[in-house]
């Protein structure tokens, strides 16, 4: 099982090696990593700090998209649970009340998607684009218009603090990949959620309940997507209506991609799309460190991320296929006849 | 006549590997102009994958393909039509929401001054469908055409693109006897203009009506090529399987079915079938008559509660139910194992394990998790007792010949231990042998106990194992056959005359 999710995940596994070794060459100190007043300091530990919203968003996008869904809102969910933990802690509420009101937010957009998917049959792309376009709205409602700032040292510590000396977003995030690998993967969860990916016509007569997986994918992802949302809002004290979150859908949307799952639906790993949106943040570092003019940043970004993707093709994994058979054919030329015989043995019985 | 010196097409020792597997073993086949040529075998035993790597859909690992004496190499389908080889497959491969003749021109319209030139293109289109018999509007959409007629448009556009060999995959899998005599003359037309035809079939009555050879295969090696005038069907089956076959017959034990468990009363779906009556008991198999369209699809549907009924009653056990989820149905013990395989059966990408652990899995709820231990068993119980070819559990289904996805989509339910189980088309699509296996596994459940609802186009297979046979028609149910009165005649007759026989 282990040794499955390990074949599986390896290819990401080289390519953020790449990626790293590619800081390193930059920034020659990029692996260094020292522990002050109580936490971590490193370049690679700001990576996996820094990747913290990506990540917790890959975690519902690779539920939804291995449902042949997708979640466009999850950007306007994490503005939207910003806002709703801000307003809650301005006024006077503690930072745990703030915390569950914004989970509560996010779970009732996913409730929204997932129920206009599952129930009146809306496509995905299209229930969740009205939510990324009016999601940014009620968050704005909700600040009213302002940059909402505060104060409270609880919530500021969810984003900023550590745990352990492990800054909070890591431990968070490595904790909510954990439990929604478990969980998909000690139960049917994950099954389930493939066939109807897959199929979901022969999966609704083969009994599966499709409409309550499909809204449970959903609510996972408004989950993870307000978890982000007040990391970022405490990381930067303050709850941004307009830039909170803004165009990480499609970062989350990409970390599943480079993490290998189809965005046809069906098998999907969440070890992988985490790796993925790692991935990401390491191309982010590569440019940050290498002190070119941020005006380079986006296509830099774009060309890396070609080169990532290119490599994943069908085309250039057929073509290492082809590659690797060749070298390994000096060693058994002929093929194998056991089988045949098998086969034969089988018939005649 | 036949066999004038000259073959169109020859293939010599054709090879293909698949991942350490043997899949075709120095295969022959030799076409001459004007035959058509029977292509047989069990699933599985390559005949899709000749006919690919002939085509080039496939790389072949060996072999020449010589065309008219000389050799060619195609890369890919487009590649082998022109050279002059066509292929039609069972699903046709056209687009049914473009116009008739959009598809047949589709890649080579004509043009006049780099436009489409639109008239030019259905008047083409009306010529050559005349050709065929067939006096249809080209601009319709396609889609608002039988199968059988886009059948022939596509013939016809592989005909027109190629012209020297048309490759027929199971042209007549989903049609009735009157579109099958189309298809047929059709190919008969082409055979006399020198056309050579591969015709690929599981129906061994219309190999011997329409092929002059036929080659048979067996685990990816040719067995025989035969004169069909010279062989009975008796032959052709013993090579395809490499024994005898036991005739289906009618067992006589349908004496003593055991208590009502399924009670329909007025039951029915507006548009999709009329109010009908079903009184189902233990041990027994109510077979489900009808020609294509008749209802039968529609009452497994609705008993099975894909669709809800929105007239009559059920009672299970006594008990009323609402029946109106696979959900539902599921949880009360029934299975359904649907009429299309790949749409609504299998979940192509799973495993054949997973695959068959679904629906039990589905009805323990996602939070209880069959034990890995639990699942080998089952999955091993089922994989032997259903005889289902594989080289791993762990394989994607869609891998596995459509016999024996059935098997495993049998399987599925079977794991389930429903005590109703509705079959929907259960030997359709699927080889001599796991014909035979399935039709007595049938026998083997209503002996058991369970109780079944068949429907099959088929009516020696409906006589073999019904203990009573509804008949259908216009869906609507017409008459209810039982005891002597099941035979493959009545249930024509009851067919054909519909509602004055009730």
């Amino acid at each position: 099982m282990i040794g499955a999710t390990f074949r599986r995940v390896l290819p990401q596994l080289i390519i953020l090696c790449v990626v790293l070794l590619l800081n390193f060459a930059v920034f020659p100190g990029f692996f260094h990593i020292e522990f002050q007043n109580g936490r971590l300091f490193g370049n690679l530990i700001d990576v996996l700090n820094r990747g913290a919203p990506v990540a917790l968003l890959s975690i519902g996008m690779t539920l939804v998209i291995a449902t042949k869904g997708i979640d466009l809102s999850v950007g306007a969910v994490m503005a939207i649970a910003g806002a709703v933990a801000a307003s809650v802690v301005t006024g006077g509420g503690g930072w745990f009340t703030a915390l569950i009101a914004a989970l509560l937010a996010g779970l009732a957009a996913g409730l929204w998607n997932g129920v206009l998917v599952a129930f009146f049959r809306v496509q995905p792309i299209v229930a969740t684009l009205v939510l990324m376009v009016a999601g940014r709205g009620v968050a704005q409602l909700i600040t009213e218009g302002k940059i909402m700032t505060f104060l409270n040292e609880g919530l500021i510590h969810l984003g900023a603090g550590t745990i352990l000396g492990i800054p909070t977003p890591i431990v968070i995030w490595l904790a909510m990949g954990t439990l929604v690998t478990l969980v998909v993967r000690r139960t049917a969860l994950g099954m389930l959620i493939e066939a109807i990916g897959i199929n979901e016509t022969a999966s609704r007569l083969a009994g599966i309940n499709s409409r309550v997986l499909l809204v449970t994918v959903y609510l996972v992802s408004g989950f993870v997507a307000a978890l982000a949302g007040v990391i970022v809002a405490a990381d930067i004290k303050g709850a941004d209506a307009n830039n909170a979150g803004l165009w990480m859908e499609l970062d989350a949307i990409l970390a599943v991609v480079i993490g290998g799952n189809s965005l046809l639906g069906g098998r999907f790993s969440i070890v992988a799309s985490l790796l993925g949106a790692l991935i990401i943040q390491s191309v982010n570092s590569v440019i940050l460190l290498s002190g070119m003019p941020p005006e380079f940043n986006l296509v830099i970004k774009a060309l890396i991320i070609i080169v990532i993707l290119v490599i994943q093709s069908p085309t250039v994994k057929h073509r290492l296929y082809l590659l690797r058979a060749k070298a390994s054919s000096t060693v058994s030329d002929a093929p194998d006849v056991a089988p045949k015989a098998q086969l034969a043995k089988e018939t005649r019985s | 006549m036949r066999d004038q010196p000259k073959p169109v097409l020859r293939a010599r020792g054709i090879d293909k590997f698949f991942a350490g597997a043997i899949a075709l073993d120095k295969v022959d086949l030799t076409l001459y102009p004007g035959e058509v040529h029977a292509l047989l075998g069990e699933n599985g035993a390559g005949k899709s994958t000749l006919i690919k790597s002939l085509t080039g859909a496939y790389h072949r690992d060996g072999g020449t393909i010589e065309l008219d004496g000389t050799e060619i190499n195609p890369r890919g389908p487009v590649e082998s039509q022109k050279h002059g080889i066509g292929t039609v497959y069972q699903e046709v491969n056209l687009l049914e929401n473009m116009s008739v003749s959009d598809n047949l021109f589709l890649g080579w319209q004509p043009v006049k001054r780099g436009m489409l030139d639109h008239r030019q293109m259905h008047r083409r289109t009306r010529e050559i469908l005349k050709g065929y018999g067939l006096d249809i509007d080209p601009t319709q959409l396609l889609s608002s055409y039988s199968i059988a007629i886009q059948q022939v448009v596509a013939i016809a556009r592989a005909v027109e693109l190629s012209g020297k060999v048309l490759i027929l995959d199971e042209p007549t899998a989903s049609l009735d006897r009157e579109e099958i005599e189309l298809v047929f003359s059709v190919v008969r037309n082409l055979t006399a203009r020198g056309m050579a035809v591969v015709f690929i079939t599981h129906f061994l009555d219309q190999v011997f009506e329409i092929s002059d050879r036929a080659t048979v295969l067996r685990n990816g090696c040719v067995v025989g090529t035969r004169k069909l005038s010279d062989v009975s069907q008796g032959d052709i089956v013993e090579l395809m399987l490499g024994h005898h076959l036991e005739a289906t017959k009618r067992k006589a034990s349908h004496a003593s079915p055991g208590d009502t468990i399924l009670s329909l009363k007025g039951y029915g779906k507006r548009g999709m079938i009329a109010p009908f009556d079903l009184e189902l008991r233990k041990g027994e198999v109510v077979g489900l008559a009808g020609l294509l369209g008749s209802g039968r699809t529609e009452t497994c549907k609705v008993i099975f509660g894909v669709v809800s009924a929105d007239h009559g009653r059920a009672e299970l056990r006594g008990q009323p139910i609402r029946l109106n989820s696979p959900r539902i149905a599921l949880e009360k013990r029934f299975g359904l194992c649907p009429e299309d395989r790949k749409t609504d059966g299998i979940v192509g990408d799973l495993s054949v394990r997973e695959n068959i652990i679904l629906s039990l899995q589905a009805r323990q709820g996602w939070t209880r998790p069959l034990k890995r231990s639990r699942i080998n068993q089952i999955v091993d119980e089922y994989v032997k007792a259903l005889d289902i070819r594989l080289a791993s559990p762990n394989m994607p289904i869609r891998l596995l010949s459509g016999g024996n996805q059935q098997k495993a989509l049998l399987a599925r339910w079977l794991a389930t231990e429903p005590d109703i189980l509705i079959l929907d088309e259960p030997t359709r699509g699927i080889d001599v042998g796991a014909h035979a296996e399935i039709i007595s596994l049938i026998e083997r459940l209503r002996e058991q106990g369970m109780a079944l609802i068949v429907a099959s186009s088929e009516m020696e297979e409906l006589v073999a194992y019904s203990s009573r046979v509804l008949v259908l028609r216009d869906r609507r149910q017409v008459r209810e056959l039982g005891g002597e009165e099941i035979t493959t005649e009545r249930i024509v007759k009851s067919i054909s005359q519909g509602e004055s026989a009730a």
